[in-house]
């Protein structure tokens, strides 16, 4: 199976792990990714905080990128892959706009690239039962709760993901994985990722609130599929509540035996390794 | 010149803000109405009312972290980020300084590297931004155990065609 991808910023930076983690996952899964060329940042909420016409060319630019190959287009950050969408809504909605949009941009944009998170690739196109086969290491003893945050499902009929307020494809796959999913209410909260930088007491408040109901809810870890929850929940929180968070595709690397996890939970901020090697899984 | 009103609902392009009945689902499920000062239905009722100047000044309209929670449950669909982020660009336009510049002033060091290099460059970003709002101290430490970890390269790779990018730029820049 091809897909385009668009890692997009995050990914080579802070998101680094992200980043690799979810072209290992792919490429063990048999998923061949294409990398966009050339592409450009999505404008994020920086953006469409200030410049709506901006927010939709920054991503329409790289849309008609896509639309030359033809291939779904997987984007592992929430954060861009809610601008796309939003951006490919509002162009469909307004004519006018398309037709400004357009005489800025290379390459012709028809609206036609599908959109796609890796989290739904890997449910429905991979699916659980595949997923499963992999598994070499069952994830024994890991109780996680699934974070979604917003980006991925808010608005839905935009998103498009599964459940607005009740999502469930991660929470499925991880027990595919053989973890131990906590059901927890708190699955679509905002962690105020976009305010870390500028208004981190604010922000210190939402990510300790999401910290001690995962404990409540029996959980000794997150985990998340956006880098700016990954940020703001691994570095925001205060000590006395912390719990680590994962990528998705950390875990699915570590159950099905990939090279890599051990360098990529380094990276985090709130180490992540002493659960790990506690569960004999590394 | 039509209303405030008017002018917001044109901008919105989709369900007028009449169509609230302030039953204030928004205001309760919102992660930031605690440290709003106008919680996102008053909003509404200050656009209704035509509170432009007030609202303009508010620190509400930077204080939205855009979780689109309110839109989702509104029973009336209304659109309230995209209100605010219209009322964010009225306030830019109108050259108010806000209590919370600090917001702003990321929003700008975000797009400058993008203007700049295509793709965000964080260590560049996050340099420019401490010297905009002189918070030189806060969150080194963070920062530097990310560099040393190799998260944060100075020279992380850019946009080829440079070219594209400030063209995107020039024509959706305002006049
Ligand atoms: S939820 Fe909708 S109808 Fe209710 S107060 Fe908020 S905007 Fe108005
Ligand atoms: S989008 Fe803004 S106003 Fe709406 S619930 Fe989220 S923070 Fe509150």
């Amino acid at each position: 199976m091809d897909y385009s991808y668009y890692p997009g910023c995050s990914l080579h930076s802070t998101g680094k792990e992200y980043g690799e983690s979810v072209e290992v996952v792919s490429r063990a899964l048999g998923l061949k990714l294409h990398e966009l060329d050339d592409w450009s940042c999505c404008g994020a909420t920086s953006a469409h905080s200030t410049n709506f016409e901006l927010s939709v060319a920054l991503p329409a630019r790289n849309l008609a990128i896509a639309e030359k190959r033809g291939l779904d287009v997987m984007i592992p950050c929430a954060a861009c892959y809610n601008r796309f969408k939003s951006a490919q809504h509002s162009l469909a909605q307004d004519s006018d706009l398309k037709n400004n949009i357009s005489k800025s941009l290379d390459d012709d944009y028809s609206g036609s690239a599908v959109i796609r998170s890796p989290i739904d690739i890997f449910h429905q196109d991979v699916g659980l039962e595949s997923l499963e086969e992999k598994v070499v290491k069952k994830l024994k003893g890991l109780k996680p709760v699934s974070y979604y945050g917003c980006l991925w499902l808010r608005p839905p009929e935009i998103c498009g993901f599964d459940d607005t307020e009740n999502p469930i494809m991660l929470d499925e796959m991880l027990t595919s994985l053989g973890a131990e999913s906590r059901n927890w209410s708190f699955k679509t909260d905002c962690c105020g990722g976009s305010l870390t930088i500028s208004k981190t007491e604010l922000v210190e408040n939402m990510v300790d609130r999401l910290m001690r109901m995962a404990r409540e809810a029996g959980a000794n870890c997150l985990v998340t599929a956006c880098p700016l929850c990954m940020a703001n929940l691994d570095m925001r929180a205060h000590e006395d509540v912390q719990l680590p968070t994962f990528y998705f595709t950390e875990l699915i690397a570590l159950a099905m035996g990939l090279e890599g996890p051990e360098n990529w939970l380094g990276l985090h901020n709130i180490d992540p390794l002493p659960l790990i090697k506690s569960l004999k899984l590394l | 010149m039509g209303s405030f009103l008017e002018d917001v609902n044109k901008q919105i392009n989709g369900v007028d803000l009449q169509n609230c009945y302030h039953c204030q689902k928004c205001s309760s499920g919102c992660p930031m109405a605690a440290a709003m000062d106008f919680k996102p239905n008053e909003i509404i009722r200050m656009v209704q009312m035509g509170q432009r100047d007030l609202l303009l000044r508010s620190s509400a309209i930077w204080l939205c972290a855009s979780c689109e929670t309110c839109v989702t449950r509104c029973p009336n669909a209304v659109d309230i980020p995209r209100m605010i982020d219209i009322l964010r660009v009225m306030s830019l336009d109108a050259g108010v300084v806000p209590h919370d510049r600090e917001v702003i002033q990321f929003h700008e060091s975000f797009l400058g590297t993008v203007k700049r290099g295509g793709r965000v460059n964080e260590p560049i970003m996050i340099a420019t931004y401490k010297l905009k709002t002189g918070t030189y101290l806060k969150d080194v430490g963070v920062g530097f155990k990310m560099f040393l970890k190799g998260k944060l390269s100075l020279f992380s790779p850019r946009t080829k065609n440079r070219k594209a990018i400030r063209r995107i730029f020039s024509s959706t820049a305002k006049s």
